[in-house]
């Protein structure tokens, strides 16, 4: 799913927690010093760990391309207010922030960011949220992301025939309708396999984990 | 062993199943009827899945109501469509998760992945998104998540309705080589010939208990 | 949160990413693209309400910020949030909450115009305050350049909030989910 390069460079030995802390220190430090040198600094330490991971030139455009039309607006009305210096600074930082963002994309196996990302979350406990169901949540939405793309897709033939696929409520309701109906069973089915989080030894699964639907109503 | 006594049930005003007292020993039991019959209901009750309005479901002595945790444990469940029960992303991570829930040690979550993935020759899709897999092989996916917890009987809910003719056989073929006691519910109805016991659902009672040699004609005429 | 919650939070969280997939839609006249993204949003409120629409509009940025390129485009990472849209993003499982607050608390006395006031109030207003001097902020220009920048993708909000009000309406005719509060 992540376009991930893989290779053995200290960027891709570098554990993915560690990763994130660094990106989210590089941006506070750089907007909480908005200087020139600090923003250039952080473009060429970019550039040196994209080397340093190896990083094909072309994936280093494609992080920026997204941005380019932003980039040039804003480039070009920091020169009017403010001198090329300014512009020159919003447009380093950002692209600086971008290129290093994307490049712990780059350099992490989506497992592992998001078992990074559990365990990030860990102290979740402390407010009543349970990590291992924000783990489960995490799972079932990568799980079911290509599944509703894939009832998108079958959705969007059926409309065809119909000439309706230019509508959005044509597509969606049906979509949002038979992704309800399949909640049902995915309930059941992770309460079948013996999920239990919370420990409640003996008692059926919670009230609302029952069948809220006749299930002979086909999804 | 799974008693039921004066089972009940109604979704709101609509009664699906009424006064039913089986029990239920045989390795291979059938449940056939129309749709909107209370066959898909009945399949629910015999893990604990639903806790009926009246009457009780003991699976080997323990009450689908207070012992639902433990029950799930004996009673595994598949369910019509692999797509919504096939929960985590990856292959092998989908097959460990209900492994995980039991709390098992990692090398035997390990071990029972690995005989789980040779068992239906999924070995080579191991780290493979799940969303990719075929039909047949999200089902064959499915069950073995289902099998590799080693419940001591398996409720298949219309195992086969979403497949095509080869994918049915290679189903039929699992379910036929398990050594657990399974209950299937399903309209394939010569897969069910060879089986040990019928049930045919009518109107949320059953109308015909018997050997599917009898059981069987006596549904087809029902239905024409 | 129970089993069944999880699993809408998740899906709730499915849909958003999956409405990033669709192909985005360029306005007549106005020429900005709009994506069907921050539809999930607005549905995650007005569907599975305000605990669970939030908690899965939190889910999607927490991906989106761990680098899954989830949304429109497929863009992901922690440049989505330090860029100039970020402000936005951020706000989007606040937009959700109390949208599906609202819609909670109005469940028995739903009309067209309420859900639409509903909509504007979390969908674009909430969005907006926080949006705006967030573009100010990373792009240090004034508030009301950003607020004039902004504007253009007020048509395609407009849309959005009619095609949700309808999307919603027959969602919850077919399938109710949502409990008053």
């Amino acid at each position: 799913m992540t376009p991930y390069v893989p290779g053995d460079s200290p960027v891709h030995r570098c554990p993915p927690g560690r990763k994130i802390l660094l990106l989210v220190g590089a941006g506070s430090v750089l907007f909480a010093w908005p200087r020139l040198d600090l923003a250039l600094a952080a473009l060429g330490l970019a550039g040196l760990l994209y080397g340093m991971a190896g990083i094909p030139a072309r994936l280093v455009l494609d992080q920026l391309r997204p941005l380019a039309w932003i980039l040039a607006v804003l480039v070009l009305v920091q020169v009017a207010l403010d001198g090329w210096l300014a512009g020159l600074l919003v447009a380093a930082r950002l692209a600086a922030l971008v290129l290093l963002a994307g490049l712990v994309t780059l350099t992490t196996r989506s497992a592992d960011l998001i078992e990074a990302l559990q365990r990030g979350l860990a102290w979740l406990r402390f407010v009543g949220v349970n990590p291992a169901k924000v783990g489960l949540a995490i799972a079932l939405t990568l799980r079911f992301i290509p599944v509703l793309a894939a009832i998108a897709a079958e959705v969007r033939e059926a409309q065809r025939a119909r000439g309706l696929e230019r509508s959005l409520v044509a597509l969606t309701v049906p979509v949002v309708v038979r992704m309800l109906k399949m909640s049902d069973d995915i309930a059941a089915a992770i309460d079948a396999r013996s999920y239990d989080p919370d420990g409640t030894d003996g008692r059926p699964p919670s009230p609302r984990t029952r069948l809220s639907k006749d299930p002979h109503v086909d999804p | 062993m799974i008693e039921i006594r004066q089972v009940g049930h109604a979704f709101g005003e609509r009664t699906v199943l009424r006064d039913l007292t089986l029990d239920l020993s045989e390795r291979r039991i059938a449940v056939v009827g129309a749709n909107g019959s209370g066959k898909s209901t009945f399949a629910r009750l015999l893990n604990g899945l639903l806790v009926p309005n009246s009457g009780t479901v003991r699976v080997d002595g323990l009450d689908t109501r207070r012992d639902g945790k433990a029950v799930r444990r004996k009673v595994g469940f598949v369910f019509q469509n692999p797509d919504n029960q096939i929960v985590l992303p990856v292959v092998a991570e989908d097959l460990a998760f209900g492994l995980k829930n039991l709390g098992l040690p990692k090398d035997e979550i390990g071990r029972r992945v690995d005989e789980a993935l040779d068992r239906y020759d999924l070995r080579p899709l191991r780290d493979h998104p799940a969303h990719l897999l075929s039909g047949g092989q999200k089902q064959l996916l499915a069950i073995a998540g289902v099998l590799a917890m080693a419940p001591e009987a398996i409720v298949f809910d219309e195992p086969t309705t979403l497949l095509d003719l080869r994918n049915k056989r290679r189903i039929a073929q699992a379910i036929d080589a398990l050594p657990q006691r399974a209950i299937v519910v399903s309209h394939d109805l010569a897969f069910l010939e060879h089986f040990d016991r019928v049930l045919v659902f009518e109107d949320g009672r059953v109308a015909i208990d018997d050997r599917p040699a009898v059981a069987l004609p006596a549904y087809v005429a029902m239905m024409s | 949160m129970s089993t069944r919650d999880i699993v809408f939070v998740a899906l709730f969280a499915a849909l958003t990413a999956a409405l990033g997939l669709f192909p985005p839609v360029t306005l007549p006249v106005v020429g900005v693209p709009i994506t069907a993204q921050s539809m999930g949003v607005m549905l995650a409120g007005a569907l599975a309400g305000a605990v669970r629409g939030g908690a899965a509009l939190a889910l999607f940025v927490v991906l989106v910020c761990a680098g899954l390129p989830l949304m429109a485009g497929g863009r992901g990472g922690l440049g989505i949030v330090m860029g100039p849209g970020g402000g936005f993003v951020l706000m989007w499982p606040v937009a959700a909450f109390v949208i599906g607050y609202l819609y909670e608390r109005a469940l028995g006395t739903l009309t067209v115009w309420k859900e639409v006031l509903i909509l504007v109030l979390g969908g674009v207003v909430l969005t907006y305050a926080v949006g705006i001097p967030w573009i100010a902020a990373v792009a240090r220009v004034d508030l009301a350049k950003a607020a004039l920048g902004s504007a253009w993708f007020l048509p395609g909000d407009a849309v959005k909030v009619v095609l949700v009000v309808l999307i919603a309406r027959a969602v919850r005719r077919a399938y109710p989910t949502l409990r008053a509060r």
